[in-house]
């Protein structure tokens, strides 16, 4: 066999042992490999959060139904809540911003490579230790159960008394442990940032998609911290007897309300800054232009990061604050439209005049920018108090979150797969499997989230485990519960596409999109080393500059 | 912006990055300030809705002698990290002993001071609203110390054996920011719960 091997031309990786290479991929601490495992495995959760979502779905598919218990209800949706806000959204995430943060910025690797084997290993290890759950949740007391007190886990339902054996220590243990990892990410992404450009790229220069994930990752070290707090305290509190949120020995439920929401609502712009670079970053390229209004961008997300850290009691409306601090956090939710708006009307303006090439990631991109919009609408509507005490808690509040969620994280997610996929694997996805996808999944969304808003406005609560009938609900659940399945069959088309693709997709090239940073000047898949050269930037589209010498950037900035 | 007139990339003048250690260990510290304050408004939200007693006027004693060992030896690091860019070795040797023997003067402080409230006054975590807020946010800080009494002791032993020189000087510079962030955190922890607390 030996003998063999020598003859295997250099670059055939498939023909070692699956164990050489199992074992690669487990100790590797290269960034390119470290940001793939965070995808897939982030893919992987996605998959079961789904599948949580279509129990949910059918369980409520129409009154008195008995699909499932009421206790595996409230595991389902405690389950895929913690899920995709942990481990699929920050993952994939995260996976995407070690993978192109040092390609975009001419770096040979993250500014801490073992730092950042170790925080993948930490949130992945997270998500294990949650759905060990299933099987460990009640200890010695019996067969096993998954954490059943919602993804906020409101005191006291958090405490011994309301939530006995361990089903809440693992929910507590898998947000802090990768709470960790989140934290090491973060340190990591801003480090890179600041400290590894190549020669030339100042701040004014860098990619939008870098500029903003630098914003995401200050916000994650303010944002993840609050809540990894509360959750050593609610282990202090269930292990040693504190009374942290124990109302009987005098503590606070709201308090741990406003510690999580300190924490859960900056984190909704830790999840949509990252997709707002995708988006800089892909409708520049499809419509031919650089993008409108570079400054002006950077500027509207940090001043979006700040506004997003004094809104978090709009969560809390329906709880009861004085009317202060109602004016103040509709005010302040209401401020965030600013910004964002800014954002669209320079996306649009980018589009304005361009030549638009509609392939898929460009499809998504203007998905992305319809549906967030909308979900940014619904949104001035929750902010406003009084309208929150009519609306809170009911399927609206869900079907709002679900359109940013979906309709606008997940787009994003979708566009910047099919745009960046070339240069992971060095084959394109299908175009026509790609269209199948986007139709299927743009059909499915709208079906069910724009559904959703009614039941919501009809006083359908949420997390409720089934309901009556006669009220007018049945038809709308129905409807929602179809366009869930709807949802599913893209993200097979999805999942296949992205299998079929990586044996038989057509050959990428270093550039197919002729794109202008600095990860499409070097091969797909990149080699290890990343850049042969150190690479010396003079403008924000150095491809540009390399492809136009008679006419580079350089010349106007 | 003078650097607009020269057209040709390779021309840039020097490219100067900030230190990836500095800024890491800044990250960090960022992070650990959003987790003291969170314990911080705990401390401060809770103040005087404990149901039982011992109350915190009644109990806690100002620590003075050991919050002085504690600031000072924010001193010593910083004398010894200068040292070290200027290679006085055995200089540097013996002010970095100083500061461990400075933050180890504290912790023995801190659990005196445990001790006392725990077999004197029976308060534990459990007993009270303020003993839980009390200890654990004490708790975390102490914990902080420890977590660099460890860091700086490494960097003691490796120093004994004669391998801290000027080479080193950058990586003790990050070091000595940790301490003076575990300082001056227990500005604010003192200013809590010995100050504005009772």
């Amino acid at each position: 066999m030996s003998s063999n091997v020598i003859t295997v031309p250099v670059g055939q990786t498939e023909a070692r042992p699956w164990v050489d290479e199992l074992h690669q991929w487990l100790t590797t601490v290269d960034h390119k490999r470290l940001g793939i495992l965070y995808i897939v495995s982030a893919l992987l959760f996605l998959v079961i959060g789904g599948v949580e979502a279509l129990i949910i779905r059918t369980q409520l598919m129409h009154s008195h139904n008995n699909f499932v218990s009421p206790q595996v209800f409230n595991q389902m949706f405690t389950m895929h809540g913690t899920t995709m806000i942990f481990f699929v959204a920050m993952p994939v995430l995260f996976g995407f911003a070690n993978y192109l943060v040092p390609l975009m910025i001419g770096a040979r690797d993250m500014a801490f490579p073992r730092l950042n084997a170790f925080s993948f290993w930490l949130s992945f290890l997270g998500g294990l230790l949650l759905y060990f759950s299933f099987l460990g949740g009640s200890g010695l007391y019996g067969a096993g159960s998954a954490p059943d007190v919602g993804w906020w886990s409101y005191a006291p339902l958090g405490a011994r008394a309301f939530s006995p054996g361990h089903s809440s220590d693992y929910w507590t243990l898998a947000l802090l442990v990768s709470g960790f990892g989140s934290i090491g990410t973060a340190t990591n992404i801003i480090a890179t940032i600041l400290c590894l450009r190549c020669p030339g790229m100042k701040l004014n220069r860098m990619p939008l998609l870098v500029w903003m994930n630098l914003v995401m990752a200050e916000m994650v070290l303010l944002a993840i911290t609050p809540l990894s707090a509360a959750q050593i305290m609610l282990l202090i509190d269930r292990y040693l007897g504190g009374h942290f949120f124990d109302t009987q020995a005098g503590g606070s439920a709201v308090l741990w309300m406003h510690f999580f929401w300190i924490f859960g609502h900056p984190e909704v712009y830790v999840l949509i800054i990252p997709c707002f670079a995708f988006m800089s970053e892909i409708i520049s390229v499809f419509s031919r232009k650089p993008i409108f209004g570079y400054p002006v961008m950077v500027a509207a997300t940090v001043c979006i990061a700040f506004v997003s850290m004094s809104v978090w009691a709009h969560h809390m409306f329906t709880i009861g604050m004085n009317s202060y601090a109602n004016s103040f956090f509709t005010l302040t939710t209401m401020a965030v439209g600013i910004p964002t708006g800014i954002k669209i009307f320079n996306w649009i303006g980018t589009m304005w005049g361009g030549m638009i090439q509609f392939k898929t990631p460009m499809l998504f991109s203007i998905g992305f920018l319809f549906q967030f919009l909308i979900a940014g609408l619904t949104g001035i509507m929750m902010a406003a108090s009084p309208f929150d005490w009519q609306l809170g808690l009911s399927y609206f509040v869900v079907a709002h979150f679900h359109y940013v969620i979906v309709g606008g994280i997940l787009f994003a997610l979708f566009a910047a797969f099919y745009y960046w996929y070339p240069k992971i694997t060095g084959r394109m996805l299908s175009e026509r499997l790609g269209r199948w996808h986007f139709w299927l999944f743009l059909i499915g969304f709208h079906l069910t989230f724009d559904v959703m808003h009614i039941p919501g406005l009809l006083g359908m609560p949420r997390r409720i485990y089934t309901y009556e009938p006669g009220r007018g609900w049945d038809t709308l659940n129905l409807i929602i519960t179809i366009g869930a399945f709807v949802q599913a069959i893209a993200i097979l088309v999805f999942v296949a596409n992205l299998i079929i693709s990586y044996f038989k997709g057509a050959e990428a090239g270093n550039d197919p999109w002729d794109a202008w940073t600095l990860e499409w000047s070097i091969s797909s898949p990149p080699p290890a080393y990343n850049f042969a050269t150190v690479p010396s930037v003079a403008s924000r589209r150095p491809l540009w500059d390399l492809k136009h010498p008679e006419d580079p950037d350089s010349r106007y900035e | 912006m003078s650097a607009a007139t020269t057209s040709f990339p390779n021309t840039a003048p020097a490219w100067d990055l900030p230190s990836r250690g500095k800024v890491a260990m800044a990250g960090l510290i960022i992070a650990e300030s959003a987790i003291f304050t969170i314990f911080v408004v705990a401390y401060l939200f809770y103040l005087g809705k404990s149901i039982t007693g011992p109350t915190p006027s009644e109990v806690l004693e100002t620590p003075i002698f050991y919050t002085i060992c504690l600031l000072s030896s924010s001193l010593t690091i910083h004398l010894a990290a200068k040292s070290l860019e200027r290679d006085y070795r055995r200089l540097f040797l013996g002010l970095w002993l100083l500061t461990i023997a400075l933050g180890g003067l504290f912790l023995y402080g801190t659990a005196q001071e445990w001790h006392r409230l725990i077999y004197e006054h029976g308060l534990t975590i459990s007993t009270s609203l303020f003993g839980t807020t009390y200890y654990s946010l004490v708790g975390l800080h102490a914990f902080h110390v420890t977590a660099g009494l460890i860091m700086l002791s490494v960097v003691a032993i490796f120093g004994l054996i004669g391998r801290m020189g000027v080479s080193q000087s950058d990586r003790v510079a990050v070091l000595s920011m940790y301490w003076h962030f575990v300082d001056a955190v227990w500005v604010v922890v003192f200013t809590v719960v010995y100050v504005l607390g009772r």
